[in-house]
């Protein structure tokens, strides 16, 4: 039971993690200059974005935590899933994927959209130079999702997928 | 060269390729030993 709610967990917190992943990339940066033409840059720089950010990086965490205690007590084994060994391998690399993703989250597109924000100190330059380094580190986990999903749906044969690994 | 991040349509070719590449990957190398 305890590995039902844990991956029905894992699923939830993934949703709202890549959902607003989408809709950063797919929405916000796309309508972010028409915004900032408008005069409306502050709605969404003050109040949409921390708080997006606040719940895509916690969805982050939860997601990864979630993933990992699955693949510990599900009879995969972590390290099995992260050297990538034998049958383990599909969801390894799903794992790896994941966890690189959830790195950029935290060590690079967090700290940087501090900057953008202004939540911390950051001259204009500065400034620049973390949007540019946020958005492609966005753009990178955008990327990444698509063979990460690839391989978390993949690497099981459940409700009568066929087996392709 | 334009980076194909800088657009969604690249990010999302990109990231398809890259499936198709880990995919063939997995099964002809990771996989062989397991498979046998």
């Amino acid at each position: 039971m305890e590995l039902i709610i844990d991956r029905w967990l894992h699923v939830l917190a993934g949703i709202t993690w890549i959902g607003l992943l989408y809709y950063f990339n797919f929405v916000q940066a796309v309508a972010m200059p028409k915004i900032k033409a408008d005069g409306n840059a502050a709605a969404v720089t003050k109040h949409i974005a921390p708080l997006a950010l606040r719940w895509f990086r916690f969805a982050a965490l939860v997601t990864w935590l979630t993933g990992a205690y699955y693949l510990e007590r599900s009879g995969i084994g972590l390290v099995n899933a992260f050297l990538l060994k034998g049958t383990a391998a599909p969801i390894g690399l799903g794992a790896w994927l994941g966890t690189i993703m959830f790195l950029n989250v935290w060590g690079i597109i967090w700290p940087n959209q501090k900057k953008v924000l202004g939540l911390v100190e950051a001259t204009d330059e500065q400034k620049a130079k973390a949007g540019r380094l946020a958005f492609l580190a966005s753009r990178t986990n955008t990327m990444l999702s698509i063979p990460m999903l690839f391989f978390m749906i993949t690497s099981t044969s459940a409700h009568g997928l066929p087996k392709i690994f | 060269m334009k980076n194909p991040l800088d657009s969604i349509v690249g990010t999302i070719i990109s990231g398809l390729v890259l499936t198709v590449v880990l995919y063939f990957f997995t099964t002809n190398f990771l996989m062989k030993a397991a498979l046998g």
